[in-house]
């Protein structure tokens, strides 16, 4: 192979003059790690919900989850985002999507809550499974107590819930991180993009990746470390996901 | 495709036996050459929608300027290597796949729209420049944006990672023009948020801009600034670094192309005709400092040695 390695690169003073090509590398970064936050949140908030719906009594609360979880999870992520930011304006009244088109920072919110609400789909289904796995003695034994449907949730069965699905929700975690990516489409800087602005200005390709598929593995083995030990600190002896 | 490919493996096999037989003959043939002797194939990479330099038709075939001048290269390797046949094979690219596929053997020219510049050189080598282009703006007649100062405040877009956003954001913070910019992905994303109001201009290459308008729904709503963020730059065909010999029959094959009235004529072709698939004229007359890069053929990275006398 004919290539030139040069992994002093980082070092030099990148083009946009805000200091050296690592840098360049380490904002990309912070910019991923705040989407991917962003949007974890919307994601798992929205999802439970949805996840909740699903397993009520009433037909139209299902029915409603159903349609949601589908419509989001069918569709791929790059054609939602695309979606979001360049067509949702242009259907709204033409003074909203001036509005919406000149607000500053617009891909960052777009890709936060597009990302977010695609991942809902998919903390919904987890949690469906997750209800759906408890014996339906617990529930009974609720309504036995004369818990409400609204109090049986919060006390018996989320609580349960939850802790079957931490590790599943754990990888939709990692997921969420891999899929802010997938914003560069729609024009926001983060770690993918900084790094193809760093080939294209240093031509050195493969010294650019390397360093963001590093900086990718390192916050994922982070995030990892992190939830095994969430998971080892709400652990419960005698449940089902207790040791 | 596939047959292609099959064919090209064959000949190459049946190549390499001859070579063998006749190794002693071909000893000097390094690199490049060497490559292409061997397996009868020759690759070149090319940009699906670098429009008028390289592109694909309806058929789905790469043409363009920048494909017609890799063509002429190809004859002068067939030339040089005494070749009865020399099978071409097309690679797709991007901006991102160009460097390594270049690296690995993968393509032997790439022919688009690459600027040639120093920081690259490092990396790869460039025949003699097909094109010179500077950075404008284009926008909306109806905005009335005459020059720079003019977008003052304003939302531009330009292209991450390219070598227009840099400019545009050195002449930011030089000027002190607190423009709000918006990267976008791809070059027809940026032209899309000029014309989904998203940014009020979009700065690129201008002849990339002239192709995005002339291609547009109303391609007379939208203006290209004269104003320029940069010095002309040189397009150049993008080859292996550190292979002289290659390097010279394309030069020389490229510099006899731009010298006779056939270069001229391939301009002509693809900027002031209509071109393929849509029949689109963009209608930009050769300026007076390519047609001096025609003239004395040149691999200069450096913008002020193309200026008109």
């Amino acid at each position: 192979m004919n290539y030139h390695w040069n992994w002093r690169v980082f070092w030099e003073p990148a083009p946009n003059g805000t200091g050296n090509y690592l840098d360049m590398l380490l904002s990309g970064l912070v910019l991923t790690i705040e989407t991917a936050i962003c949007a974890w949140i919307i994601a798992l908030v929205t999802g439970a919900v949805v996840g909740v719906l699903r397993t009520l009594p009433s037909k139209t609360a299902s029915g409603f989850g159903f349609a949601y979880v589908e419509f989001f999870r069918n569709m791929p992520l790059l054609v939602q985002l695309f979606l979001w930011f360049f067509v949702l304006p242009e259907l709204v009244p033409h003074s909203w999507g001036l509005w919406l088109k000149q607000l500053p920072n617009a891909p960052f919110y777009t890709a936060a809550i597009g990302i977010g609400l695609f991942m809902s789909a998919r903390v919904a289904e987890q949690t469906r499974s997750g209800i759906g796995a408890l014996p339906r003695g617990q529930k009974l034994a609720a309504t036995a107590l004369g818990l409400t449907t609204a109090q049986t949730y919060r006390y018996v069965l989320l609580p349960m819930a939850f802790r079957i699905i931490l590790p599943p929700l754990t990888s939709e975690f990692l997921s969420t991180i891999k899929n802010t990516s997938v914003a560069i489409t729609i024009g926001l800087v983060e770690l993918t993009a900084e790094a193809r602005a760093m080939q294209e200005f240093s031509f050195q390709v493969f010294e650019a990746f390397t360093a963001a598929t590093v900086l990718y593995l390192m916050v994922n083995i982070v995030v990892v470390i992190a939830m095994r030990f969430v998971e080892r600190g709400v652990a419960i002896p005698g449940y089902i996901t207790g040791k | 495709m596939k047959r292609l490919r099959i064919m090209g493996l064959v000949m190459g096999l049946a190549l390499a036996a001859a070579f063998c037989a006749a190794q002693a003959n071909a000893e000097e043939l390094t690199g490049t050459l060497k490559k292409i002797k061997e397996t009868g194939v020759i690759n070149i990479g090319y940009r699906d929608s670098s429009i008028p330099f390289s592109y694909l038709d309806d058929n789905q075939k790469p043409i363009g300027f920048a494909i017609d001048i890799c063509l002429k290269i190809v004859d002068a390797v067939k030339k040089e290597l005494k070749l009865d046949k020399l099978t071409v094979e097309f690679n797709p690219v991007t901006s991102s796949t160009r460097i390594p596929l270049l690296a690995n053997g993968t393509i032997d020219l790439e022919c688009g729209s690459t600027t040639n510049n120093p920081d690259r050189l490092k990396q790869v080598a460039f025949t003699n420049t097909h094109f010179l282009t500077a950075t404008r703006f284009v926008s909306k007649k109806s905005s009335k944006l005459n020059s720079i100062e003019d977008l003052k405040g304003k939302s531009v877009a330009s292209t991450s990672g390219t070598t227009n956003i840099k400019q545009l954001t050195e002449a930011n913070a030089a000027r002190n023009l607190g423009i709000n910019i918006i990267p976008a992905k791809e070059h027809a994303e940026s032209f899309l948020m000029v014309e989904t109001d998203r940014a009020v201009a979009a700065v690129l290459d201008d002849i990339l801009l002239a192709s995005f308008a002339a291609g547009s729904k109303d391609p007379g709503a939208y203006v290209i600034s004269t104003d320029a963020f940069s010095k002309p730059e040189p397009y150049g065909i993008m080859l292996r670094k550190d292979d002289p010999a290659f390097k010279k029959v394309a030069d020389q094959a490229t510099a006899a192309l731009y010298q006779s009235a056939e270069g001229q004529k391939l301009y002509d072709k693809w900027f002031m005709q209509k071109i393929p698939p849509k029949g689109l004229n963009l209608n930009v007359p050769i300026g007076a400092e390519l047609k001096k890069a025609f003239a004395k053929p040149t691999d200069s990275p450096d913008p002020d040695s193309y200026k008109a006398m």
